[in-house]
């Protein structure tokens, strides 16, 4: 792969240590501590307002942290290795409406020091990468929604940088469009490409990430893969689910005694053996519950969410 | 219904409020500047600067100057101001002197007292030839000669009543020692000559002697002989005026519009991504500067170029003089646009306090209208506007055809200015720098 700076030896590719920042009087990050490894993918994974697109702008040195460190293979950010290094996916579309697809790429190329047949090169792999070689000379504006992030994120990594940082680049897109985004994604994971990926989404997560780190708060409450996550906040246990048409009485006082959740109009209830769900079932048919739909699932990321926070995670 | 709709409309009125600037503020400006400079004012009514050389030093002819002197509305000048506090006194114009600085726009007017004048200050009679006052100028200011010349036939007939007696004397020894059929017959002459001229004025519908024609005649008691020594051979005198005033508006408009690219990538977060790649804020707002400074030259150069062709503003035989008051007009108009957009958080915040700015900036400047014309307060705020230096240059190019050496005190404040607002536009976008 293609490469800017020359990068230390044996320095991790991002470590983040204490990251605080605050505005005025809200506290965004509240020490923030992780690192990245070569080649890995870690999802950030929070709901609206966690801090995931603050910690991404810490990084890419856009945010002066109030307190602790980012280092990017040993350099800090902002500083001209960790430029030349670091590619950035924002969640805003940031294109020039009035360039077409391919001027695009050649601004932000030119922005980072590439020129000749260098840049040309990096265009014409970028294209591909987001399959738009039949639209680079398209207005920016002209595009659908999907091409417009498919180019938002060519754009960001038009330097072929080691490590790339895309802060919900699925955001607003259709499922297709959505399916070719990961397919973009894992391409790049194939090169060796350490990505950040924040979402609130825990399916793309999951599909994509080797590692995850769960943010809230503006702080990290949890990290590891799925698998570590799901099994230190549930251990074996399955989760069941009975959800309910319409209200009925008594469902609060049902799921309140088996220690569950109400979400909507859904119970949730952790149990550690299969047997426990004709208890649970026998119980409300007694206080006269009729689940429309009972259902019976290992618990995942959502779930290990819910079961930190108290919350879900599109709230 | 409508209430709902009237109701709404309020609310976000309210809360816009760059149009609530433009809605309340600007026509208040506008307003308050148009009176100040065309209302009573009479404090700082504009005063007419006029160069007197007085080469016959007669008793008539300083009775004279000191008449003009005493006039409220011109400011006489019979040697040029000495620079430098302890500076000497420099040596009183001479005719050729008066001719230059007229030519170099330091005063619209000069008048030249020929020897002999007050042997016959008066226009008629016999043996006046050559005592003419000779009135030099500016064809740019067509106010300041026809007022010069009125003033100074006033001057003339409250100034010099001892010599207008002796010549009445003189007259009365000659004529009415017994008058002959040969005495009689010269003053019906004179008489007929000055019916002549009467009718010829009341014909003409021009009043006293002077104006920016080239009448060799005269129009009151003193014979005045008018010459422009700036702009007789040009065939469209105030085109080019208005090509550099106008141009230099719009140059404004265009430049804070285009610094307003600024405001539209930060808006879409193409300002952050830019700002995360080599390119720092100096150099970013260096490319903007860069750009918006070619843009407005190019912009001049179709302007003046249309100008030449469709009015014969001489663009070819000015080529050097154009280039340069191009340049640093582009690049003090360039450096203002980057400094709004840097100041301003929205598009909506640029485009109230720039259109606010240009329009109070061209009022007092000389873009709306010849800053001769304003009070002498305006005039001097007129110098802290862009508007004011580039048109001031622009004239010397093609007006006075001044060399491109005597550009330096235009292009001077308008390097320093792009240069100033240069860099406090880097100081305020330190905002976008990081958060």
């Amino acid at each position: 792969m293609a490469t800017g700076a020359k990068t230390t030896g044996p320095a991790k590719p991002l470590e983040v240590e204490g990251l605080v920042k605050r505005f005025g009087k809200v506290t965004a990050l509240d020490g923030v501590t992780l690192e990245l490894r070569a080649g890995e993918c870690l999802g950030l994974l929070g709901p609206n307002g966690a801090g995931k697109s603050t910690l991404i702008r810490s990084i890419v040195g856009r945010v002066i942290p109030s307190e602790g460190r980012v280092a990017i293979f040993g350099s800090p950010a902002a500083s001209g290795q960790a430029r030349q290094v670091l590619g950035w996916v924002p969640q805003e579309l940031a294109l020039y409406p009035r360039l077409t697809a391919k001027e695009n790429l050649g601004a932000f190329g030119r922005y980072h020091g590439l020129k000749g047949r260098e840049l040309a090169k990096q265009m014409a792999w970028c294209l591909g990468w987001a399959a738009l070689e039949d639209r680079a000379g398209d207005l920016e504006r002209n595009l659908s929604g999907g091409m417009k992030r498919r180019l938002n994120m060519a754009a960001g990594i038009i330097h072929r940088p080691k490590i790339v940082l895309m802060d919900e680049p699925t955001v607003g897109v259709d499922p297709q469009s959505r399916n070719r985004i990961f397919e973009m994604i894992e391409a790049l994971r194939r090169e060796g490409t350490a990505i950040i990926y924040t979402t609130h989404y825990m399916e793309e997560a999951q599909r994509l990430c080797d590692r995850v780190a769960i943010i809230d708060h503006g702080r990290i409450i949890a990290a590891g893969t799925a698998e570590e996550l799901i099994a230190n906040a549930f251990g074996s246990c399955s989760q069941v689910l009975a959800r309910f048409e319409g209200p009925q009485d008594g469902i609060g006082a049902w799921v309140e005694r088996h220690g569950g959740r109400l979400v909507d109009s859904t119970a949730e209830f952790t149990i550690e053996r299969s047997t426990e769900i004709a208890g649970l079932l026998d119980d409300a048919a007694k206080h006269g519950l009729a689940p429309a739909d009972v259902s019976l699932r290992r618990p995942n990321l959502e779930s290990v969410f819910l079961h930190l926070t108290g919350r879900e995670l599109r709230d | 219904m409508i209430f709902s709709i009237v109701r709404t409309a309020l609310i976000a009125l309210k809360r816009d409020r760059a149009s609530l600037a433009l809605s309340f503020i600007l026509p208040i400006a506008f307003f308050s500047i148009f009176a100040v400079i065309f209302g009573g004012q009479h404090d700082s009514t504009p005063k007419i600067k006029v160069i007197v050389v007085d080469e016959d030093q007669s008793r008539a002819s300083q009775e004279l100057v000191r008449g003009l002197k005493r006039e409220g509305s011109l400011r006489v000048s019979t040697a040029p101001p000495a620079t430098g506090k302890n500076a000497k006194p420099l040596p009183d114009y001479t005719a050729a002197t008066a001719e230059d600085a007229v030519k170099a726009g330091d005063a619209p007017v000069a008048l030249i007292i020929p020897k002999g004048f007050g042997q016959h200050p008066i226009a008629f009679g016999p043996g006046n030839e050559g005592s003419e006052i000779e009135l030099l100028n500016d064809q740019s200011d067509m106010i300041a000669p026809q007022m010069v010349a009125g003033l100074l036939q006033k001057a003339a007939m409250t100034a010099m009543p001892a010599a207008l007696a002796e010549q009445g004397m003189k007259y009365t020894d000659e004529y009415v020692g017994g008058l002959t059929p040969e005495q009689h017959k010269r003053m019906q002459a004179d008489l007929d000559a000055l019916k002549k001229i009467e009718d010829e004025n009341d014909a003409s519908g021009s009043g006293a002697a002077g104006g920016s024609s080239k009448d060799d005649g005269f129009g009151g008691i003193i014979a005045v002989k008018s010459r422009s020594v700036v702009g007789e051979n040009k065939r469209n005198p105030t085109v080019s005026f208005y090509a550099a005033a106008i141009g230099v508006m719009f140059l404004l408009f265009t430049a804070s519009g285009s610094a307003g690219s600024l405001l539209d990538e930060q808006e879409s977060g193409a300002l952050d991504r830019v700002l995360s790649s080599r390119v720092t804020m100096t150099r970013l707002l260096a490319g903007k500067l860069t750009f918006n400074t070619l843009l407005a030259f190019v912009q001049l150069t179709v302007m003046f170029l249309w100008a030449w062709m469709v009015f014969k503003v001489d663009l070819p035989g000015h080529l050097p003089g154009f280039a340069v008051m191009g340049i640093f007009t582009a690049f003090a108009v360039a450096a203002f646009g980057i400094l709004l957009a840097s100041i301003c958080h929205t598009r909506a915040q640029l485009g109230a306090l720039s259109t606010l700015l240009i329009l109070m900036m061209s009022s007092i400047g000389g873009s709306m209208f010849p800053r001769y014309l304003m009070p002498e307060s305006i005039q001097k705020a007129g110098l802290f506007t862009i508007n004011a230096w580039a048109i001031d240059g622009f004239t010397k190019v093609f007006w006075r055809d001044m060399p491109v050496t005597d550009l330096w005190p235009q292009v001077s404040v308008l390097a320093a200015v792009g240069i100033a607002l240069f860099v406090i536009a880097r100081r305020v976008a330190r905002r976008w720098d990081c958060a």
